[in-house]
């Protein structure tokens, strides 16, 4: 039980912080389940963005269910991912009763133009953390290029993107285990 | 009755959006034109309102019309509705990945999807940077490349992440102090 509502206090902070859609959750994901509680690893955390794009949902819920359920379950998932959603929730409803113009204030606009520079920074900040873990050798750096460029200048779909880089990864993990045993076979016959 | 309409029909949308929050987009203009629960102009409203509110626009979309057309717990039921697709499928997912974890060929797909979720991420936040550093209109105005740079905003990012990179506070903290920022010097 306890471990429940620690899961749901902390996707509700999560969720109460974030501020411009799912990637900007990552780097408080990362001080808050990685850093902080340990929950889940760097390379995890990854792992679960990566399928949360390409399943139904939006990525802040995926996400959250996902570590959730590793945690505590089905019903950790469950509460992960109503925290998550709770401060939302409890902010618009006030906005749908009291506030309607609210986004129309010059001071909420410019506060929110200052947040705007702050995710960007947070966003770079996770985004060379990432890199440093999953940028470990040559073909992994050519799937990241690939996947930035297609991603940067087309406008096909990231699901497909991220279909299509699993694929990449199967074939080239096969690739990479026939040469090494082209290699050994070939040191032994050297050896004979 | 008006609440399982409004499960329903969210429901359908968190099973269909697949991606960030922007992707639930589409799916709530066809309920626009298909409900009378919100109007047009109450979705370009609540648009700019999640943009300065936490939370993915599928999320305060479901709580909003929840609420204007069954109250409080028109609202609950709504965004019980759009995540529960996410709960069903993610749990499925993530059983068979815990149990396949140290398979050959959960590794290698794995091994793919990491740099590609790095690069996407990568891509997300270019356009963030465009948002926050560039003023692209001013420039197609002037066409003075010096223009396009929004010096405050620089001025402002490097400090942060000098913030970032020595004080290593909660994230926040960075984000509190931008927003006074934000307010004080008229971002």
């Amino acid at each position: 039980m306890k471990l429940l509502l620690n899961l749901f206090t902390s996707f509700a902070r999560i969720g109460g912080l974030t501020f411009g859609g799912g990637y900007a959750m990552l780097p408080m994901l990362q001080r808050e389940l990685v850093e902080d509680k340990h929950w889940v690893t760097e390379e995890e955390l990854m792992d679960y963005y990566a399928i949360g794009q390409c399943t139904p949902g939006v990525i802040a819920i995926n996400t959250a269910t996902f570590v959730g359920y590793k945690m505590a379950g089905i019903l950790g998932g469950i509460f992960a991912t109503i925290g998550v959603v709770f401060p939302s929730w409890i902010i618009i409803t006030i906005i749908a009763m009291f506030v309607q113009h609210f986004a129309e204030y010059a001071a909420v606009q410019h506060a929110l133009a200052g947040i705007t520079v702050c995710v960007f920074v947070l966003i770079l900040d996770a985004v060379i953390k990432l890199g440093k873990k999953s940028l470990k050798d040559k073909c992994s750096i050519l799937i990241f290029l690939l996947v930035f460029c297609i991603s940067l200048f087309t406008n096909i779909s990231s699901a497909y993107l991220i279909i299509f880089s699993g694929i990449l990864g199967v074939i080239i993990c096969t690739i990479k285990t026939k040469i090494a045993k082209n290699t050994l076979e070939k040191q032994k016959e050297d050896i004979r | 009755m008006i609440y399982l309409r409004l499960f329903w029909e969210y429901f359908k949308i968190g099973l269909f959006s697949i991606g960030g929050g922007l992707a639930t987009l589409p799916f709530l203009q066809d309920l626009c034109k298909k409900t009378d629960w919100f109007t047009t102009k109450d979705l370009s409203n609540l648009i700019a309102i999640s943009e300065c509110t936490p939370g993915p626009l599928g999320v305060n979309m479901a709580t909003y019309t929840g609420n204007i057309t069954a109250g409080i717990s028109g609202s609950i039921i709504a965004t019980l509705g759009l995540v529960a697709p996410s709960i069903i499928i993610i749990i499925i997912i993530a059983h068979f990945l815990n149990s396949f974890k140290d398979s050959k060929i959960v590794q290698n797909v794995l091994y793919g999807l990491r740099p590609a979720s790095s690069a996407l991420i990568a891509v997300a936040m270019c356009s963030v940077a465009t948002v926050a550093l560039l003023h692209l209109n001013l420039f197609n105005e002037t066409n003075n490349i010096l223009s396009i740079f929004d010096v405050k905003g620089i001025i402002l990012a490097i400090l942060l992440f000098i913030g970032v990179k020595k004080i290593k506070a909660h994230p926040v903290v960075y984000i509190a102090i931008a927003a006074v920022c934000g307010i004080i010097f008229n971002f």
